[in-house]
């Protein structure tokens, strides 16, 4: 293992993960809000956010997958040293972690009628985070909201099968925003 | 704060556990998550749910508010904020608007809550449908299959026996017009407030469930066309204070069937008395 893998992590657990999990609760609850986190920092390519995000909610019960350019050996090293999640194809997946382009959507799984929770949870990194572009409807927004989402037909897609579906992170540097399968998107 | 404990209590590998069930809970409103609840250093029912889902949620930087049927002084309240005070070191308040995370025991505070604040409630029995079906099977597949005329059965013979619904706490409620929830055992008369700014979450320890409801949920007491959803509250104004809009407790004061009314949520009750306002029995200091 790299030396690499043992650096970028929480320096205060406790506190730093309560910070950052009370900022991606808030931007799942508000779908298209945009919130700050920090805390830790993995082996490029992770955005500050995502790796913050994977040490608040991922550990050895939370098999990840990393798709594309994310699927690097310094990436692996980090997260197993820091988490001990396993990591896994797509389809045994709970968190997955890539771009859009890489992250292979149909292959996750989306929950069952009586378990719906049972579904993935993407972590996509963007190269730029917006309240603009995409408009957001539903529980958690009061009239409207715009998040500068990657397309908009998946979205819709996933949506429809709801109450089955997947949730979505999207990162940029330390920023965050989130779209849970109960958003419309038009 | 003392440094015996790690922050709010729980290990880390049960908050995550209990951070992810709240994250798919509000992805899902309505929907109940299970959850690994922990034994907690308190009795089943006595709020281990609310408890587990308060510490999983709290930052150092939060104030905390807890109230038993809206009362800021009972037992129950007084000994989960002792609690997270001294495992996480939170400030602790009785005031409605200063508090970030307040946790509830069976009421909605009067003052409408906003966008910074987090209301945790302790649920005792999550499944709306568990007195109706026994088994955790079937309900499943009820919830899965969205088949609820079981409940509106329920609210039917209600009607056909008593003339109206007499349910008056827990009172059913549809959500994002899916899932048909538990509110907790709240007063029907708080059921419209659930439609707020803040984000609720909901934690029953024994029972092993936490479900949510993101801010601005569409949140629908069940009810018949000809016998609409009535959010009913005791016909009197507040004894102490005056209040003709909160819900009231009905106090029995002597052995001679005396009886007066009085505010559950006491925060509401004590701020309009400082305000000046005063009702029927105030000055006779009964409070």
């Amino acid at each position: 293992m790299e030396a690499l893998s043992l650096e970028g992590g929480f320096s205060d657990v406790p506190v730093q993960a309560s910070l950052a999990f009370r900022a991606a609760m808030n931007a799942m609850a508000r779908p298209g809000t945009i919130e700050v986190v920090a805390g830790a920092a993995g082996p490029a390519p992770l955005s500050v956010a995502a790796s913050t995000l994977i040490l608040t909610l991922c550990d050895p019960e939370t098999p990840v997958h990393l798709a594309g350019a994310h699927d690097t050996a310094a990436v692996r090293g980090w997260i197993t040293f820091h988490t001990g999640a396993p990591l896994v194809g797509p389809e045994d997946a709970m968190f997955a972690l890539g771009t859009w382009e890489a992250l292979p959507l149909s292959r996750f799984p989306v929950g069952t009628a009586e378990y719906p929770d049972r579904s993935a949870t993407l972590i996509v990194e963007m190269a730029e985070l917006a309240a603009a572009g995409a408009e957001l409807r539903g529980p958690g927004i009061r009239d409207r909201a715009a998040l500068n989402l990657p397309e908009r037909e998946a979205f819709r897609a996933n949506a429809a099968r709801y109450p089955l579906g997947l949730d979505f992170y999207f990162t940029c540097g330390g920023a965050l925003a989130a779209l849970p399968r109960s958003t419309k998107v038009s | 704060m003392t440094q015996h404990y790690n922050f709010a209590y729980l290990d880390e590998q049960t908050k995550r556990m209990i951070r992810r069930a709240i994250l798919k809970g509000l992805a899902v409103p309505g929907y109940q998550v299970p959850f690994a609840s922990r034994e907690m250093p308190m009795p089943y029912g006595w709020g281990t749910g609310g408890v587990q889902v308060s510490a999983a949620c709290l930052t150092p930087d939060d104030t905390f508010k807890v109230i038993d049927q809206g009362a800021d002084d009972t037992t129950n309240a007084v000994s989960i904020r002792k609690f997270f005070e001294k495992t996480a070191g939170v400030a602790v308040t009785e005031r409605t608007g200063d508090a970030t995370v307040i946790q509830t025991r069976h009421r909605i505070p009067e003052e409408p809550l906003t966008e910074g604040q987090i209301l945790v409630y302790q649920v005792p029995i999550p499944e709306p449908l568990r007195f109706l079906e026994p088994s955790e099977v079937e309900t499943r597949k009820m919830h899965a299959l969205e088949e609820y005329g079981l409940m509106h059965v329920k609210l039917y013979e209600d009607i056909s026996r008593h003339g109206h619904i007499s349910t008056a706490y827990a009172y059913p409620v549809k959500v994002e017009g899916r899932y048909v929830m538990d509110p907790s055992p709240i007063p029907k008369f708080d059921n419209p407030k659930m439609e707020m700014a803040a984000i609720q979450l909901f934690g029953a320890g024994r029972e092993q469930r936490i479900y949510a409801l993101p801010p601005y949920s569409r949140v629908v007491s069940l009810d018949f066309e000809d016998h609409p959803f009535d959010p009913s509250k005791a016909d009197h104004p507040c004894d102490l204070c005056g209040a003709e809009d909160s819900y009231l407790d009905e106090v029995i004061v002597d052995d001679a069937g005396g009886r007066m009314f009085v505010c559950s949520d006491t925060d509401y009750c004590g701020s309009r008395r400082a305000a000046g306002h005063r009702g029927r029995l105030a000055a006779e200091d009964v409070a």
